[in-house]
């Protein structure tokens, strides 16, 4: 992505011969040439666009239309009320408590993984004996289906479940919570659980930006006499930058849309109080178990809309160096 | 992270099932046949039903459809099973508006289904089912929408307290409570002898909601409730005071701890699982839950031993009939373009020996005279003979009120139960959402 002379042709192999070689009388062979390029981009692109506009743009769309009355989901939509669903929805202080949900999970994930994955990435990447099966395990929690981790830790979270009896254990019984049914606490479990399933990615991620740190950089630093710390603070870790706001970006856009991890650990009444929704959750339960169809869209929309801005918020202000060229600019 | 995926997904349910609107406009008009060539041509009947698990509920089916095909050659069955909450909330509304629904589907009765009849979505069968109607009697009034009949029920049954006979002895209870003041004074020697006196599965909100059902249900007449259920209005002061009677209750701490996050049923851990398994003494719960604390009993002989059921209490000086229940039910209504034969496939579902088969299944009430004999369970045969002395039955009030108000209403009693809500509240929800 750095150089763009090398990605100013698509794929496939279409690259000009040096203009000094082509033979000036046959201008028809470069429109064959152009012909050829564009049929290139038509049939490769057509299917992923197709696709993308029946199953992204449509529905979005519909969305939006739908968002604008209030329907039950019984019959077609008849009842035209305008933005009244939005304002219901910034009305309601279960919602606003949804959103306040989704800010902790954003700014909790980026806060308590980002250190946790660097240090674990850092050591990880050390060599020692059995390495490989660290890395293996600090994977597992990402592989594991979401609903199994929270079917998983609802169990082991449940008053007298295994959290519980540890503490007790260790002698810390006075730290023992309602780690569910707590309306001040469960937002925060639910944080942690959140991090457990995740901070695998964000390691493996790391790793692989680790893994393309030039060792003659670190070799440099190291004749030079820097100590291991001073070679990642100095070396290792200004090189890792994109890699890290790529992760920053991912975590941020996952948390913002949470739902499964959060629908299946948090029980409905918790929920409902506002104590442990996100704005999916609250789509859903009103959506569809409320049966406010058009209400629900409009959540659906906010949602959307929120996910968006912040993500072209990220892009243009964080993201802007490493994609240079691929999008902020246009190939010169 | 890749969770975007999967809460994309969620996110994009909403929105395609809007484009199963405009996806599916056919099929169904070349289904109908008229009355009179009944049984002449092949049809399929699609039939969705709530017991996907496998259990006696989900094998009965299977029979009843096979045994219906070997009667009637002409009509195959094609069966799907659906998770109830999955099968109400997503997969019936969304093929209603498909115009191609399944011709056989279930249904709950109450606003829900005045809802449906208004967008033209379900089959009148008033003159086809006038025997049946007969035979169940007032229960088929639930699945009526302005004196039309829509559907036809297969399960009933009144609410009321299951519980432990062995810790009623210990802790000296000597009769079933009849009155509030009776089930306070259980509930204090109840904790003398430090036992959780109540179970209540709070986290699902609904097995909450039912205590205050119960508290309207005494506050109010039986005139403000039917009012109630058909114009949606709740100035009453009735609905107030079952929220304060309500919040009283549970001043008297008759539940376990931590309450808010305790499921309802179907895990170790739910009210249920307290009640199934000697942890709690009593618990509020319709007719199904015999079903229910069986799968979650670690001991089936020694539950089926201590189990008990006496009516809900009544509260001496209240407004309410003290002999009215709370109760409800499951039936099947047909489409409105399904064939002729749907009918005939509803009443054979109705008809005595049909529903004698499910009462043996031990999964339900049966609604239908005649089908009591395959009940053998006592506590069902208290609940079928309670049911009959009912004066009035009064329809879950979130199914009568509909899913709207009935969301706003179990939220706002939730609240009471969490101790942040108030009974004005309650009341207030329930009125906002009658307008969204």
């Amino acid at each position: 992505m750095t150089s763009t002379d090398q990605t100013r042709f698509p794929a496939g192999g279409v690259s000009a011969p040096p203009a000094g070689r082509r033979p000036a009388g046959r201008p028809s062979s470069r429109r064959a040439e152009t012909r050829r390029k564009w049929y290139e981009i038509i049939g490769l692109t057509t299917p992923a666009l197709v696709v993308y506009v029946m199953f992204v743009l449509v529905p979005m769309g519909f969305a939006v239309y739908y968002s604008l009355f209030r329907w039950r989901g019984v019959g077609p939509p008849t009842e035209y009320v305008g933005f009244k669903n939005y304002t219901l929805a910034f009305q309601d202080p279960i919602f606003l408590d949804a959103l306040r949900n989704n800010a902790v999970i954003v700014f909790g994930s980026l806060l308590i993984q980002g250190p946790v994955a660097l240090g674990i990435a850092l050591l990880l990447n050390r060599r020692f004996r059995g390495r490989a099966v660290f890395r293996l395990l600090v994977f597992v929690p990402y592989v594991l289906a979401e609903v199994t981790v929270g079917i998983m830790w609802k169990l082991i979270l449940a008053e007298g479940g295994t959290v519980d009896a540890l503490l007790r254990s260790l002698g810390l019984g006075g730290l023992v919570q309602a780690w569910l049914a707590d309306l001040d606490v469960v937002i925060w479990t639910l944080l942690f659980v959140l991090t457990w399933k995740y901070v695998g990615f964000a390691i493996i991620l790391l790793l692989a930006g680790l893994s393309n740190v030039p060792h003659e950089l670190t070799e440099a630093a190291a004749i030079d006499g820097a100590s291991w710390w001073q070679t990642q603070r100095h070396v290792t870790l200004p090189l890792l930058g994109p890699t890290i706001r790529i992760w920053m970006f991912l975590s941020m856009i996952g948390s913002l849309q949470v739902f499964d991890v959060i629908w299946v650990t948090s029980v409905p009444a918790v929920r409902s109080l506002g104590a442990s929704g996100t704005m999916a959750t609250y789509m859903v339960d009103n959506g569809f178990f409320a049966r406010l169809w058009g209400y629900g869209n409009a959540v659906a929309v906010i949602l959307f809309v929120i996910s968006f801005v912040a993500a072209l918020l990220f892009q243009r202000f964080l993201l802007r160096r490493d994609i240079e060229g691929a999008i902020t600019k246009g190939a010169n | 992270m890749a969770t975007k995926r999967r809460a994309g997904a969620a996110l994009a349910l909403l929105v395609t099932s809007a484009l199963v609107v405009a996806g599916c406009n056919s099929g169904g008009e070349d289904e109908a046949s008229s009355e009179g060539e009944l049984y002449k041509n092949p049809v399929t009947l699609t039939w969705w039903h709530n017991a996907p698990q496998d259990g006696p509920g989900k094998t009965y089916w299977e029979k009843v459809a096979k045994d219906f095909s070997a009667l009637h050659p002409t009509v195959k069955i094609e069966i799907e099973a659906i998770e109830t909450n999955q099968l109400q909330r997503t997969r019936i509304p969304a093929a209603l508006l498909s115009n191609d629904p399944p011709d056989v589907f279930m249904s709950w009765g109450g606003g829900e289904m005045v809802e449906q009849v208004e967008a033209d979505y379900l089959k009148d069968i008033t003159d086809q089912v006038k025997t049946e109607v007969a035979n169940i009697g007032s229960a088929a009034e639930i699945w009526q929408v302005d004196g039309k009949q829509y559907g036809l029920p297969f399960r009933m049954g009144i609410e009321g307290i299951w519980y432990n006979k062995d810790m009623f002895a210990q802790a000296g209870i000597s009769a079933p409570p009849t009155t509030f003041d009776e089930l306070n004074a259980a509930v204090t020697k109840l904790k003398a002898i430090n036992v959780t006196p109540i179970a209540v599965g709070a986290g699902d909100k609904w097995p909450a909601a039912h205590w205050w059902y119960n508290f309207a249900l005494r506050a109010c007449s039986v005139d403000t409730l039917k009012k109630a259920s058909k114009d949606k209005v709740f100035d009453d002061p009735c609905f107030v005071k079952a929220g304060q009677d309500l919040k009283t209750f549970i001043d008297t701490k008759p539940f376990q701890n931590n309450f808010i996050a305790t499921p309802g049923q179907n895990d170790p851990t739910s009210a249920n699982g307290l009640l199934a398994n000697g942890k709690a003494a009593m618990e509020l719960m319709g007719d199904w839950n015999r079903g229910t604390l069986d799968n979650v009993a670690t001991d089936k002989a020694k539950l089926a031993k201590f189990l008990g059921w006496f009516p809900v209490p009544a509260i001496s000086g209240s407004a309410g009939d003290p002999k009215a229940a709370l109760g409800g039910g499951d039936g099947f209504a047909c489409s409105k373009k399904a064939p002729a034969e749907c009918v005939e496939f509803l009443k054979y579902i109705a008809s005595p020996e049909v529903q004698k088969g499910y009462a043996e299944t031990g999964t339900g009430l049966p609604v239908v005279k005649g089908a009591e004999a395959g009940i053998t369970d006592p506590a069902l045969k208290s609940i079928l003979q309670a049911t009959s002395e009912a004066s009035y039955v009064q329809l879950w009030l979130d199914t009568a009120y509909g899913s709207t108000v009935g969301t706003a209403m179990n939220d706002g009693i939730v609240g009471i139960f969490s101790g942040k809500g108030t009974p004005e509240q309650v009341v207030a929800g329930m009125k906002a959402a009658a307008s969204k």
